[in-house]
């Protein structure tokens, strides 16, 4: 690591011994490979393709609009002929409901660590190349951004601006982006000293035409693997906010939210509860399982 | 008496989810008590997995398919692990490249030596000791006792290299298996280790597996010699008669394309093997070599396996289909008169740099307290010139500062004092930020590592097209006609372009840097060791075009080099280096004839040469380069210098002799007494 030091304890969460090796494949390639070589990639994808057709699928499939109310249903919420799996406390479908839950999931999710991905990724790549000062800033700023319990953070800004998708969108890319920054930065440190840089600045480029066409790409590999790993993190996390009642506002369906309200009456109902919490342990899954079968194949080319 | 190693038309084969691949294919040979085998060959031939398969220590995926292999006329597939285990570090001993994988960084160098006799059956700790001590005495350590308490990373790495024969002699094996052990040593230390090498197995009999990629290491050591190609053993026999009549026109070819240290500069240009070893070669039934070959005939080559049979040397064997052909052909050759390739005058060869007193000085923090420890020296008052059309070689081992000052030039750093001018500009003042687009336009560099110099992400044509587009200003469409063209100019077909980095071979990436260099139209070209990661055959074609270019294009060559044969080759002028000063400077005729400053001839002395019958070297420079951090008072050679005058060369600087106009050597001996240095 650099003379600037880096603070003890701080774990990288990409095997550097990968980052070469990853560094060599093309985004598309490495998808295509991690899906076609490993065989826990390809149920990974399949689980996420599946939430991504229902949650598009949504307003042509859901047999009910999720918000409406089935009276008739409140007598017997659990699965029958009309209502698949079952209806909610308040009688409202729950496969139309989690079918419409997975949109939120889904959108939310991406955007936010591609919101991540995009402000961790300028961090890393002006942290590593340019050293020094800016280098020690930047990390700091993120291990104090890090030290601090992620959840506490959440609740603390959601609280003082709102929840809305937003401003979820906003406090996850923040929080999310120091950890994308170290792994950029470590690949930028590695690479700033390769030839075919000093090459690039022997023929003038610019410093952003080298950090972001000479650098960056070598540093694809570890970034579309930690890519569907932090996803699935922050389906988590999305979930949990939702589950404090600071996701998004009722009564529109988000699968945290939909565990929060029914838990009271898990053992009356479970159905009301379990069947959102397995959603979104299904996407978690799926995300990591992807993330797994990515890492295997971009070590294995 | 019974062979140590015999290896019977032994196959081996390599299966992953692709498929299986012969790596080895009906190899024999035998090593009898107390001889030396060398086996040579490019990377790929399969020479470091005969020498695992000789141990049974083949990795997962390989198994060896076909024929036995032999220890001591057991045959080792049938021995269980005891009886293996036994074998193995009683036996055989094993030396690899890299020291430092080989010993365990957190444990001293006694208690792994004494580990070897404890493990095979000594029980007495103290006389393992004195083993210990008595074993690095042999590899001509110094204060053995002292170097058993210390760790792997306090000695150098000619020292490591040392330890390790040192361990793997202490059981007194009867096979010795060294595979590269010199590669990654400068020349002085290489000759040292082989002096070793040579002096041990004089007195301990052992006999010798040495596999090189280097024919001159080889030809030191060895009695007899197999050459590898593609898995296959292509030539076998005692060295003086594969090295006097070379039999295989691969053996032939890898000769050809060494360049000679005792060939001058005007020497014929060097005679490249063309095209390179395919991954398909392995699978042909008839010669691999054959798509390679000039004298290959497909009814005679490739259509049958082709044997070894007899050659003309004494117990020399060829797989040749045409040895009559190719001998004859040889042998005209040989008599065919050096194509001339003559230096001009000096007229036509303007200052294009001129160096003078350049230094660079490194502050070397005590951390994070922030104190400066001290200074490295990296460059002490470099003063040299480089002329257009020629070639300056500096050379020196690693070290001498002579990257550092590639960097300086290069303007990857700037210097702490002296100038370096280029025209209006002073390189040295001036780091590549603040060089105006033209002034970067005039300097390009060809790096050492091919496998660094392209990236990874981009496709050839980005490597060409970018310094197109910025050094030339050329529009997109200009840069994509001028990017095929100067493809053309390092003999590479147009559609490469299209390539990632890692779809071509080393050398052909190192084309690729060629025309990326070339492209501003520059003045001056940085070559730091741009063959030196190449196979000898591929070598060849890169310093012939590398040759090509410069007199086509009328461009200063500075050559970084620690290869004194492709020095003597290429080079018009030659700046020898040690701790970042030059203590000899002259024409490349005059530094490589007497008189020389001890340094340079030390490293003539050192260089390995492809021939058997080579007078050992004379110098043999002991101990390593001080500490650039120390203050240098005398000369800074002094403290190896076979000729050191105590009390004058360690304590005043060395006055410059003048043996002929141009010509400076630095030293205190007087030009009648220097020429004896060799």
């Amino acid at each position: 690591m650099s003379e600037t030091g880096h603070t003890a304890g701080q774990v990288a969460p990409v095997d550097t011994g990968a980052v070469g090796r990853v560094a060599t494949t093309s985004v598309g390639r490495l998808l295509w490979n991690g899906l076609t070589i490993s065989p826990i990639a390809t149920l990974g994808g399949g689980i996420i393709v599946f939430w991504a057709l229902m949650a598009v699928l949504a307003p042509v499939l859901a047999p009910y609009p999720p918000n409406q109310m089935d009276p008739m249903a409140l007598v017997d919420p659990f699965p029958s002929a009309t209502h698949w799996l079952g209806t909610d406390q308040l009688g409202r479908d729950m496969l139309s409901r989690i079918m419409w839950g997975a949109r939120t999931v889904l959108i939310v999710a991406p955007v936010a660590v591609l919101g991540a991905a995009i402000i961790g990724t300028l961090l890393g790549l002006l942290s590593g190349y340019r050293g020094g000062i800016v280098d020690t800033i930047v990390m700091r700023v993120g291990d104090v951004l890090l030290a601090f319990p992620q959840i506490i953070l959440y609740l603390i800004i959601l609280a003082k601006f709102g929840a809305s998708a937003f401003n979820i969108i906003l406090v996850i890319a923040v929080t999310k982006a120091p950890i994308i920054a170290r792994i950029v930065r470590a690949v930028t440190l590695d690479v700033k000293n390769r030839d075919y840089v000093a090459a690039a600045r022997m023929r003038g480029e610019s410093t952003l035409h080298i950090l972001l066409v000479e650098i960056l790409p070598n540093a694809r590999g570890p970034l579309i693997v930690d890519f569907f790993l932090r996803l699935g993190y922050t389906t988590i996390a999305i979930g949990v906010l939702g589950f404090l009642g600071i996701g998004l506002p009722p009564p529109d369906p988000d699968w945290g939210g939909m565990i929060k309200e029914s838990y009271g009456l898990i053992f009356v109902y479970p159905h009301m509860t379990l069947i959102p919490a397995a959603a979104v342990s299904s996407l978690v899954v799926g995300f990591n399982f992807l993330a797994t079968g990515l890492r295997e194949a971009a070590l294995d080319d | 008496m019974t062979d140590v190693l015999r290896l019977e038309n032994v196959s081996i084969e390599y299966t992953n989810r692709k498929g299986t691949m012969r790596i080895v294919d009906d190899v024999s040979f035998h090593i009898a008590p107390g001889e030396a085998l060398g086996l040579v060959g490019e990377s790929g031939c399969g020479k470091s997995t005969l020498a695992l398969a000789a141990m049974r220590y083949l990795p997962r995926g390989m198994r060896v398919s076909k024929g036995r292999i032999l220890f001591d006329g057991a045959d080792l597939a049938t021995l269980d692990d005891a009886a293996l285990r036994r074998i193995r570090g009683n036996r055989v001993a094993m030396v690899y490249q890299d020291p430092m994988s080989s010993l365990n960084p957190v444990i001293t160098i006694g208690r792994q030596l004494v580990e070897v006799p404890l493990l095979h059956g000594e029980t007495d700790a103290r006389k393992a000791h004195e083993r210990a001590v008595r074993m690095l005495h042999e590899v001509r350590l110094p204060d053995p006792e002292r170097m058993m308490t210390r760790y792997p990373h306090e000695l150098s790495g000619g020292q490591q290299q040392r330890v390790v024969i040192a361990m793997a002699l202490m059981a007194e094996p009867a096979l010795l298996i060294m595979d590269e052990p010199t590669t990654g040593l400068d020349v002085t230390i290489e000759a040292a280790i082989l002096d070793l090498v040579r002096e041990l197995r004089r007195r301990f009999g052992t006999a010798i597996l040495f596999i090189s990629h280097n024919l001159g290491t080889v030809a030191r050591i060895c009695d007899k010699i197999g050459v590898l190609y593609a898995g296959r053993l292509v030539e076998t026999g005692p060295i003086r008669s594969v090295f006097g009549t070379p039999a295989h026109p691969y053996t032939n070819g890898l000769l050809a394309a060494l360049p000679r240290i005792e060939a001058g500069r005007t020497a014929a240009p060097l005679r490249p093997i063309a095209g390179t070893l395919q991954a398909a070669d392995r699978a042909r039934t008839g010669c691999a070599f054959a798509p390679r070959c000039s004298f290959a005939v497909p009814a005679l080559c490739e259509a049958a396996p082709v044997p070894l049979v007899p050659a003309d040397g004494a117990g020399q064997l060829a797989r040749c289909a045409r040895l009559d052909v190719v001998a004859a052909a040889v042998r005209g050759e040989r008599h065919a008169a050096h194509g001339a390739r003559l230096a001009g005058d000096e007229a036509d060869a303007p200052v294009l740099l001129s160096v003078r007193d350049l230094s660079k000085r490194y502050p070397v923090g005590g951390g994070l307290s922030g104190g400066v420890k001290g200074e490295v020296r990296a460059l002490t008052d470099v003063t040299l010139e480089a002329r257009a059309r020629r070639t300056l070689a500096i050379v020196g081992e690693s070290g001498s500062g002579k990257s550092t000052l590639a960097k300086v030039l290069s303007g990857l750093t700037e210097a702490s004092a002296g100038e370096a001018r280029l025209g209006d500009f002073d390189l040295g003042a001036t780091g590549i930020d603040k060089r105006p687009q033209d002034l970067k336009r005039r300097i390009q560099m060809v790096f050492q590592n091919p496998d660094s110099t392209l990236n990874p992400s981009h496709t050839v044509e980005h490597a060409v097209m970018r310094p197109l587009r910025l050094l030339r200003g050329l529009s997109r469409s200009a840069a994509k006609a001028e990017a095929a063209r100067l493809l053309e100019k390092v003999r590479l077909p147009a559609e490469m372009l299209r390539r990632m980095p890692h779809q071509l071979s080393g050398g052909q990436r190192q084309r690729v840097a060629l025309a990326r260099a070339f492209a501003g139209d520059p003045q001056l070209v940085l070559a730091d060791e741009p063959v030196s990661a190449l196979d000898v055959s591929v070598q060849a074609a890169i310093v012939n075009l590398l040759a090509d270019l410069q007199a086509a294009s009328g461009i200063a060559l500075v050559l970084i080099s620690h290869d004194l044969a492709l020095v003597r080759h290429m080079a018009d002028t030659v700046a020898v280096m040690y701790l970042g000063r030059i203590v000899e400077y002259g024409p490349a005729d005059a530094v490589f004839a007497p008189p020389w400053h001890p340094y340079t001839a030390a490293l003539l002395a050192a260089v390995p040469r492809p021939d058997p019958d080579a007078p050992e070297p004379s110098i043999i420079l002991a101990g390593s380069m001080p500490s650039p951090l120390e203050e240098m008072k005398g000369c800074p050679f002094a403290s190896r210098c076979p000729r050191r005058i105590d009390g004058l060369c360690d304590t005043t600087p060395p006055p410059v002799r003048t043996p002929a106009a141009g010509h400076d050597i630095a030293c205190h001996l007087d030009l009648d007494t220097l020429p004896a240095t060799l």
